[in-house]
């Protein structure tokens, strides 16, 4: 199972599990739509469309209504504690939930129990939450931007509200930025950062760079580093290490935007529309070319992506798969 | 090659006690005993606690609070008239907000990135094109109640947002509003 957390902007929304249906531009779970517009309602349709798009099992989504209060979080921490442990989730994404390192604790302790851990995605609150836990690296994988790099690189920074100005937020200081994180213990082993060029780093190297195609307008679209999320969660379920599933992802990220033509008006769904087109693409791109795919690193070459026949019948890539997902 | 997608992984140890709590100091103890009534029948965990040796305080109490609802506290304190002196972190108590912006120009667009939050404008019309960042739940949120709205008319991310993620859209929103002369 894919597992995806996270709330809706809608405080009447309840705490409702399942797997979810996209239809016209709306999330349907268990009777209630929401609108795919961004945050967790975005990483969940890009998650979706990917999952559908390899031949996956469409992802589990815990979702809760919160405008901010924390309300509806809370109800999800709980919820979590006693159930995620025995979901038998291989991946757990954890998104949009009021930061709260006590209940973020205990969740994590919840699933320390079992013997094996899944493979642990955190972004936004979550990872925010992780951070300030001091456990950021039992986490797999993080998906900041510049400026919440900026506050894993601070090792006294609450939150990116509190990032001290001298650990500047700019694109030219982003390997500065990354070995901070990694030194103060606040990365989860691999980074994923989300910018006008996305890096692919560990502890030890930056691992890989994309930064083609460029499309300036979608740092301005809300829910591009969501859909960025999601299709990692999404490949990382089906079977790829998590930073091939990243350094994929980025890519196909950037090119399903640049498909959708956008201006920094454009609405994420008209870029989640084009994620299917865009993963095939990159996937028989990598299939043909092996290395030659403008990522800046020898990554690609020991990452080999897809020696596979593209497309399959209903997965992109099925045979690059390594292990069997149920 | 075989690979395993479950593995076992080594239990880390927190770094420090309550990195996500804050302090709100105030000028006499009676404003404290106010505001904790207040915030603990809004639903808050809040306690009464001396101030740490940094935190210069108009009396010998500090309330501890939950630092990423900061916004909600604040807005419910100051509409019963009981104005903290400071919000600072617990651990921390010297750190400011950020105050450090970055501004793109797309042409037709202009985009201000306050911290993790970003607020993108059509320049002609002013009307609020875009939100984007942050991680707090009322992200989402203030991203559907601004997106589409005119930047004179939109509320401001302060009357409506409740974590630090909407006080950093709030310096944004400031910050387009000052370079569009508004």
């Amino acid at each position: 199972m894919l597992a995806l957390i996270g709330t809706v902007p809608d405080k009447g929304f309840p705490l409702v599990s399942g797997t979810v249906t996209l239809k016209d531009d709306f999330l349907s779970l268990d009777g209630h739509k929401v609108s795919v517009n961004r945050g967790t309602p975005a990483l969940i349709a890009a998650a979706s469309v990917t999952c559908e798009a390899l031949g996956l099992a469409l992802p589990f989504s815990f979702l809760v209504g919160d405008e901010g209060i924390g309300d509806g979080s809370r109800k999800l921490y709980k919820r979590l504690k006693d159930c995620l442990p025995y979901a038998g989730a291989r991946v757990i994404t954890f998104h949009y939930l009021q930061p709260d390192v006590d209940w973020h604790n205990r969740i994590l302790w919840a699933l320390e129990q079992k013997d094996e851990l899944p493979v642990l995605i955190a972004d936004a609150g979550y990872m925010y939450a992780a951070k300030m836990s001091g456990f950021a690296p039992s986490y797999d994988l993080f998906t900041p931007d510049i400026g919440e790099l900026a506050f894993l690189a601070d090792d006294e920074a609450p939150h990116p509200f509190y990032t001290r100005g001298f650990i500047l937020h700019e694109e030219d200081n982003v390997p500065n930025l990354i070995k901070r994180a990694f030194e103060g213990e606040n990365a989860a082993r691999t980074l994923l950062i989300k910018g006008a060029k996305d890096y692919i780093c560990t502890r030890e190297s930056i691992l890989a760079t994309v930064d083609t195609p460029r499309v300036e307008a979608l740092e301005a679209i809300g829910g591009t580093g969501d859909t960025l999320t999601g299709m990692v969660a999404a490949l990382a379920y089906g079977g790829y290490t998590v930073e091939e599933a990243a350094t994929i992802a980025a890519r196909a990220n950037r090119l399903a935007g640049a498909l959708a033509k956008p201006t920094p008006s454009t609405q994420v769904v008209d870029i989640i529309k084009e994620i299917p087109k865009a993963l095939e693409i990159v996937l028989v791109e990598a299939a043909r070319n092996g290395d030659e795919i403008n990522l800046t690193s020898n990554f690609s070459r020991s990452l080999g992506f897809c020696h596979c026949e593209p497309p399959a019948r209903r997965g992109l890539c099925p045979g690059r798969r390594r292990e069997a997902i149920s | 090659m075989a690979f395993t997608i479950f593995k076992r992984k080594k239990k880390a140890r927190p770094k420090q006690k309550s990195p996500d709590r804050g302090f709100l100091s105030f000028h006499n103890t009676s404003e404290v005993i106010k505001a904790e009534s207040l915030l603990k029948q809004k639903g808050w965990e809040v306690r009464v606690m001396g101030p740490p040796p940094e935190l210069r305080t108009g009396c010998d109490l500090v309330i501890e609070f939950p630092l990423v609802e900061q916004l909600n506290i604040l807005r419910v304190l100051e509409a019963k008239k009981i104005t903290p002196m400071e919000a600072v972190p617990v651990h921390n108590p010297l750190l400011k907000p950020v105050d450090l912006f970055k501004t793109t120009d797309y042409g037709q667009h202009l985009m201000v990135r306050a911290a993790n939050m970003k607020l993108t404008i059509e320049k002609e019309t002013l009307k609020i094109v875009n939100i984007s960042g942050g991680g707090c739940p009322d992200v989402p949120y203030l991203g559907a109640r601004l997106v589409g709205k005119d930047l004179r008319q939109a509320p401001s991310p302060r009357e409506i947002g409740h974590t630090l993620c909407g006080y950093a859209l709030q310096l944004a929103y400031e910050e387009i509003k000052r370079q569009c002369s508004l």
